[in-house]
């Protein structure tokens, strides 16, 4: 069995322990929620984090005690650095994490490609940090701890879940009996074995893929730097594959490939971790004493909801869909669902969006998980070929890329990126993008620029939508100053970014008047090489979900 | 060796002849192999071309 990094047996790890709290529903009090998501993993405590942000006030049920067993998700890409630094809280990340761009991959010992993750001083975070998931979880709960708006509810256990007119009922079973708890909105966060999704008889579908890995955690000092690092039939594992990371506290993962018609339950025996881990550890040529801190199983799917969206429940993360861990695109994606979901349904329930502006997040997440199953499906092709044809041909491009680089492409990790919803209701005036001949397009997230000494173009985002002003000598002409004082939404003011750095100019396609249109969580509306200012107004509009407010 | 072929089209490349592995079956694979590598000569513009290719497919073949 997989030793549980436990509270009791982590070498590294304090597992805090959280109290329950007795809620006034135990006591026979009536009240209705707005939301009530289901799940304190890192998707559910960043989407009641992202509510509160925007002034929504939640009950956040999650039935352990302490944070997530294991480090599980470790690589944290940068969009999702971004998110947390939205949320005040990516200084811990930054402090704790390590920060990479680089990666190898190696046929047997030998070299055969270089991951290199664009990177340059115009970002304030690096493109990839690892750091275990009992991490990220904690400094989400303290953040989330701390905020008057998370009712933070430890072991409650969600045993079920009926849709009303005009919300939902959910049965919690607690340590002191179970209550009734009545929301008008259900976030179900609750991971690949969601019981919402369960209760509500919804399944997944898709694909289950060839090829099964064992995930293990080793303390061991080494000085190697940190990066990727992926062999292909190495002498550490002949015939499969093995990937090393390192993470803080002197905790590497190694995972490996396990080879076809091996005992799934064999290989997860102690004495055979050792043993395998062992042979990766001196292929590698480490020779420092090591110690197992975690192992686990892993297989890969592509599995999603057909809509993200069932009367007023939001799914999201995991429990939305389940993705192959090549291209790190789990966590970081289940983040960016989290982002989605709460700054709509956060302007919904304060009255500043019609309720239609819900029915985009599953078009806009479900776009982006199908873009991520395409490419995953060709990580996943190339990390555990399904066939003896694509077993062939993988070894060729391996064979051949040692000595020559016209088939190294092929061996591309294609490492998570964020989505453009450029296809989104959301998005307006296409023909105002097809304008411009650089800078991120309608849709994309914006990309950060380095504005000055430690000074960057994402600290200067607004709370709720920002509008980027391109001018040379700083002057804004009155009538654009005046529709920006009009363009706050409820109490969020907009946020007015003027741009006279040229480099920025050029990386944007700008030029002077030019115009870029941002929403909360960071993609871009619409953009303007010239300013219009009725068509600013009418964009807003529309990525509120199309109505007149 | 330069790369003709766009990346994009090296990856469909790459997908579709694994397939046509996997159709043709293991005892027609060589066959089928040589027959492919035969058909994309006549493609080239000179032999050069080819000899390069098989320089560098025969390098680490073990036997």
């Amino acid at each position: 069995m997989p030793r549980p990094a436990h509270r009791n047996s982590s070498l590294y790890f304090n597992y805090p322990h959280y109290d329950f709290v007795a809620p006034p529903e135990l006591a026979g009090t009536g009240l209705t929620h707005h939301v009530a998501i289901v799940g304190g993993g890192p998707v559910g405590l960043t989407a009641a984090l992202e509510l509160a942000r925007h002034g929504v006030s939640c009950v956040l049920l999650e039935e352990k005690d302490t944070v997530n067993e294991g480090s599980r998700a470790i690589c944290i890409a940068r969009h999702s650095l971004e998110i947390m630094q939205q949320l005040g809280i990516s200084d811990r990340f930054v402090r704790k994490g390590l920060g990479w761009t680089h990666g190898t991959s190696y046929y047997g010992t030998r070299p055969v490609y270089r991951l290199e993750m664009p990177h340059s001083e115009q970002e304030r975070f690096f493109p990839m940090y690892n750091l275990q998931q009992q991490y990220v979880e904690q400094f989400l709960v303290d953040a989330a701890a701390a905020n008057s708006r998370i009712d933070l509810r430890w072991q409650s256990r969600l045993a079920g879940i009926e849709i009303a007119n005009a919300g939902a009922s959910l049965t919690v079973e607690t340590p002191q009996g179970s209550y009734c708890l009545r929301a008008r909105h259900v976030i179900a966060a609750d991971g690949a074995r969601s019981a919402v999704r369960a209760q509500l008889g919804l399944r997944l579908k898709g694909d289950a893929y060839e090829g099964c890995y064992v995930i293990a955690d080793v303390r061991m000092r080494s000085d190697y730097p940190t990066e990727r690092r992926a062999f292909f039939d190495s002498p550490g594992n002949p015939g499969s594959t093995v990937l090393i990371h390192r993470q803080p506290d002197d905790i590497w993962r190694i995972d490996y490939q396990l080879a076809a018609g091996e005992s799934e339950a064999e290989a997860l025996s102690e004495a055979n971790v050792t043993r395998r881990v062992r042979a990766i550890l001196a292929m590698i040529g480490e020779q420092a004493p090591w110690e197992l801190e975690w192992w686990s199983l892993y297989k890969a799917y592509t599995l999603a909801l057909d809509d993200y969206r069932h009367g007023p429940v939001l799914f999201v993360g995991d429990a939305a869909h389940l993705v192959p861990i090549f291209g790190v695109r789990g966590l970081n994606s289940g983040l960016a669902d989290a982002m989605n979901a709460a700054w709509k349904l956060a302007y919904v329930i304060r009255g500043w969006a019609p309720a239609k502006l819900l029915a985009s997040y599953s078009s806009e997440r479900r776009g982006a998980t199908m873009e991520v199953f395409e490419l995953a499906a060709k990580s996943t092709q190339f990390m555990t070929p399904p066939t003896r044809g694509f077993t062939l041909m993988r070894d060729a491009a391996l064979a051949l890329a040692v000595h020559d680089d016209a088939t190294r492409p092929l061996i591309n990790p294609r490492q998570s990126q964020p989505y453009t919803y450029a296809a989104s209701p959301l998005t307006g005036f296409p023909a105002r993008d097809r304008e411009f001949s650089a800078g991120p397009c309608a849709g994309a997230a914006i990309v950060n620029r380095q504005l000055g000494a430690g000074r960057f173009l994402l600290d200067a985002l607004g709370r709720g939508f920002s509008g980027m002003y391109f001018s040379r000598n700083g002057d804004v002409p009155a009538q654009v100053r005046a529709l920006c004082d009009d363009l706050g939404v409820g109490d969020e003011p907009f946020a007015l970014i003027v741009i006279v750095d040229m480099a920025t100019f050029t990386a944007y396609g700008a030029d002077d008047g030019t115009f870029y249109l941002v929403r909360p969580d960071r993609h871009i509306v619409a953009r303007w090489r010239q300013i219009e200012t009725d068509e600013v107004r009418r964009a807003l509009q529309q990525s509120l979900g199309g109505t007149e407010r | 060796m330069k790369r003709q072929l766009p990346e994009s089209d090296l990856e469909r490349a790459f997908e579709l002849i694994a397939t046509a592995i996997d159709r043709v079956g293991r005892d027609h694979e060589s066959m089928f192999l040589a027959k492919l590598a035969l058909a994309l000569a006549t493609q080239l513009r000179s032999v050069d071309a080819i000899s390069a290719a098989i320089s560098s497919a025969e390098r680490d073949v073990q036997r």
